[in-house]
């Protein structure tokens, strides 16, 4: 899997797993479907989707994202950001 | 018996009776982990921001390997998460949050105070922070941007706070005595006692 690049801007998948059953999702609700930039990748973790479940797990890479504070939310400070850790498979090119 | 009507200190000794008898640990990796996990609190964050505060070798090691930098302070890492630490400046103050849950850097800062697991401090940490800062009574420059670090995955985040003026010559014991729970979340700045 080729790891994204810093500075990278991504879209989080606007996926919502957990309508379709039983899950375990890293990804908070409120960045789904939110656009952002890959700061850095932060190593390559088992997947904690498979995790929780005791399934075997394959290595997913981990990135930090940084979003807009303002555009999250439709308030708050321009240049304030809110950066989260997301895994490779939940982000696409924006 | 029903296991909800088992008192914890019942349960807690059947769970490491099981784990001795299973061999997946022995006693002695319980007691071990159990005397690691009560080292852990915010003493020993303070002590490496203060390290950081007077060592500029140390400093970017920290920055760039807060497990490692742990670790050169005596502190057992081993079997935790990668901590990350996250720099204030002049331009930029970092609060950190887990709004999933209640992720936090315990080998460093400890188990995490009541209200980091709140769900009114998950919820306003990311959506309104300066609101959340001002009755924190942090008041920070207008220019100072701030970052919100949602601790969501495998990390562990700590923050490094600025030195604050007023401070120039301190031992680094000294400097440890000022350092906060707080200020290594990013709720709170440090500040000079009296």
């Amino acid at each position: 899997m080729t790891v994204l690049a810093s500075g990278q801007r991504v879209r989080v998948k606007n996926d919502w797993p957990e309508t379709r059953g039983p899950c375990h999702i890293r990804t908070p609700h409120y960045v789904r479907g939110e656009e952002g930039v890959v700061m850095r990748h932060l190593g390559d973790f088992p997947n904690p989707e498979d995790l929780a479940f005791a399934r075997p797990a394959a290595l997913r890479p981990l990135y930090h994202v940084a979003f807009a504070q303002p555009s999250i939310w439709h308030e708050g400070s321009a240049g304030d950001v809110v950066q989260v850790e997301i895994f490779g498979h939940w982000l696409e090119p924006a | 018996m029903n296991i909800l009507e088992t008192e914890s200190g019942r349960l807690l000794n059947a769970v490491r009776g099981l784990l001795t008898a299973k061999g997946i640990l022995s006693p002695a990796e319980i007691a071990e982990r159990i005397a690691i996990t009560d080292a852990g609190s915010p003493a020993q964050g303070a002590r490496m921001v203060a390290r950081a505060w007077i060592n500029p070798e140390y400093r970017a090691l920290m920055l760039r390997d807060g497990t490692i930098a742990a670790e050169a302070m005596g502190i057992v890492m081993r079997g935790m998460p990668p901590l990350g630490v996250l720099e204030n400046s002049s331009e930029v103050h970092n609060l950190v949050v887990c709004t999933l849950c209640s992720c936090y850097p315990r080998a460093v800062l400890g188990y995490p105070p009541f209200w980091y697991k709140s769900a009114a401090y998950r919820a306003r940490a990311v959506r309104d922070p300066r609101g959340l800062l001002k009755e924190w009574g942090t008041v920070l420059p207008e220019r100072v941007k701030l970052r919100v670090v949602d601790s969501t995955a495998d990390y562990r985040w700590m923050v490094l706070p600025l030195r604050p003026a007023g401070t120039e010559g301190w031992s680094e014991e000294k400097l440890v005595s000022i350092v906060r729970e707080g200020d290594m979340i990013g709720v709170t700045i440090p500040v000079l006692p009296g």
